[in-house]
């Protein structure tokens, strides 16, 4: 009796947490089989008959092209630059400079960004960038997205000073190292998986941004990819469904594959609940 | 913090501040600017096109009282439309949709390991960190009217096609916010829950509890205080999203317009810049309370230990 209603909670269970599974998963399918559909509907079907033409169809366009592998790793990459290296200075100089409070400080600021967001965040802040005359550029949209990414790309770092042994640093100082030198050479070493995260963090953050480039941004030739895409989408009458899904396929790729690596590399780690922070 | 005075300070004072100089930059441009910005425009006509473009000039509250007049607040497209439009979103797919989903979820898979458990964890993770513009095709894709999977799904269950866009559109970014954000929650969840002494499960156990019990006297009190963060940070983030946008566009008719996506069309579709201060600035009010209250739950968690 109490092996069958085993048995019987046992499949229960199993089924009730494939059905979560498939909530989740099915979504996303049409992503996966629209791309190798040389006719492809918004079915989700399997690809026929199969082709990789849409994606050489994505290569031959020299909008998409550039949006995606100029502007897009252009501005995400000089976002990850900017949030890893600002962040982790400051988070080291919050934590050896032993300010009182500091923990607040950094947990008020990361709260702060998140009420200086989204929508409501971009008026004033297209207002700042049109009299700084830096709306249309690559690094309007490069200092803005930092700037939301900073308070918690500090947050993340901070954990990883925190943990860090300060024998090191006064090891260095007694052999005596400047503390630029005690810095580059015996601090960045031991924080670089700490910089790694923030980056990893920050440029899928900054990848998958639709808002603020689409508010910042003006001319077609400076674009990253969601916006291209979302025009694609929009604009000129019916969408090609084989060029959109086969670039929504190229653009969301590096999201996966960066996750993929992290899980595999550090076990995808939960930093106190934080990936928004972006806006 | 500095647990005796003879740590010695490893970083000088002027070095220190050198290296902070470049965030306080950013977040002094980028967040406390803005932020006080706001208020000012606000009070303001500026825009970039029409007759005031050259010569913005002080308004007083006129753009706040456009958008509480309340003899077409509720208006299609007007802001209290825009608002309940919100509240019905929030409540649906943060309080009643991510998080309980993320705590059975977690509950779910509390002290199991194995490929069930990594698939459902993986792919609701997808869910949560792919980028905007992507999810929102394979969504379009998902609910449309005769080839959506969604609708197929339906027809051989033999419910029927729903037209998700027409008919309900708020209910389908509300769908589809729940798939997108439960991760958060049930990540959270999942790691509360691992910070519960195995002792306590046990206990309960032996003392012969039903799961029901067992989770209703032991668990949730133990986790109380997480959810209500979690309830707050949820809130705090679905109320700001603009992801459905990029489905729906706010439509039909403006029935699926967020408070969010209203603040958008004034801004940077009318160029408005005093009325979309002025919406900006209910946001950021409203963003503000939610965060003090974060704040509060988190000052009540450390109260219990």
């Amino acid at each position: 009796m109490r092996s069958a209603r085993f048995v019987l909670v046992r499949l229960g269970f199993m089924l009730v947490t494939s059905l979560l599974g498939t909530f989740f998963l099915l979504p996303v399918l049409w992503l996966v089989t629209a791309p190798f559909n040389a006719q492809a509907t918004l079915r989700v079907e399997w690809p026929s008959p199969f082709t990789l033409q849409n994606f050489g169809e994505v290569f031959r366009n020299t909008f998409a092209i550039r949006a995606l592998f100029l502007n897009s790793i252009l501005q995400a990459g000089g976002t990850m630059l900017g949030t890893a290296v600002i962040a982790t200075l400051a988070a080291y100089a919050l934590s050896r400079l032993e300010i009182k409070g500091r923990n607040l400080f950094v947990y008020l600021l990361v709260l702060f960004s998140s009420v200086v967001t989204g929508t409501a965040a971009m008026v004033p802040i297209f207002l700042l960038l049109y009299y700084l005359r830096l709306i249309d550029t690559h690094l309007g949209v490069i200092l803005v997205l930092t700037g939301g990414l900073l308070p918690t790309g500090i947050f993340l770092m901070r954990d990883f000073v925190e943990s860090m042994p300060r024998s090191y640093e006064e090891s260095a100082l007694v052999s005596g190292a400047t503390a630029w030198q005690m810095f580059r050479d015996v601090v960045l070493p031991v924080l670089r998986p700490g910089m790694m995260v923030v980056a990893v963090w920050a440029f899928v953050n900054a990848w998958g941004n639709f808002l603020i480039p689409a508010i910042l941004i003006r001319s077609p030739e400076k674009m990253p990819a969601p916006v291209a895409i979302y025009s694609f989408y929009t604009e000129g009458g019916t969408p090609v469904l084989t060029l959109v899904s086969a670039y929504s396929l190229l653009y969301a790729l590096p999201v996966v594959i960066l996750y993929l690596f992290v899980n595999w590399r550090y076990g995808f780690r939960f930093f106190g609940g934080i990936k928004g922070g972006g806006k | 913090m500095g647990k005796n005075k003879e740590i010695q300070q490893i970083l000088p004072r002027a070095t220190g501040f050198f290296f902070l100089a470049p965030a306080f930059f950013f977040i002094g441009l980028f967040l406390l600017f803005p932020f006080i910005w706001v208020f000012i425009i606000s009070f303001t006509n500026v825009a970039l096109t029409g007759p005031t473009a050259l010569n913005p000039a002080f308004v007083g509250l006129e753009n706040y009282v456009r958008l509480f007049d309340f003899s077409r607040w509720m208006r299609s497209g007007e802001f209290g439309n825009a608002l309940r439009n919100t509240l019905y979103f929030v409540l649906g797919s943060a309080v009643l949709g991510q998080a309980p989903l993320g705590l059975a979820i977690a509950l779910a898979f509390h002290r199991r390991r194995g490929p069930l458990r990594e698939l459902v964890f993986s792919l609701a993770t997808m869910a949560w960190i792919l980028p905007d513009v992507a999810v929102a095709f394979a969504w379009i894709a998902f609910l449309d009217y005769d080839f959506g999977t969604l609708n197929t799904v339906l027809i051989n269950l033999g419910l029927g096609k729903i037209d998700w866009y027409f008919q309900h559109p708020l209910v389908a970014i509300t769908i589809f916010n729940v798939w997108r954000g439960t991760a958060f929650s049930m990540l959270l969840f999942s790691a509360a829950l691992g910070s519960i002494p195995p002792s306590f499960w046990e206990t309960a156990e032996v003392a012969g509890a039903s799961s029901w019990q067992r989770f209703k006297d032991v668990i949730l009190p133990l986790i109380l205080p997480h959810i209500l963060t979690d309830l707050i940070l949820i809130t705090l983030w679905t109320f700001n999203t603009f992801t459905p946008y990029l489905i729906t566009g706010g439509g039909p008719f403006f029935r699926s317009e967020t408070v969010s996506m209203y603040t958008y069309r004034v801004a940077f579709k009318f160029l408005e810049f005093g009325r979309g201060a002025a919406v900006a600035v209910v946001m950021m009010a409203i963003n503000f309370v939610l965060a003090t209250g974060y704040l509060l739950s988190l000052r009540r968690r450390r109260a219990y230990g």
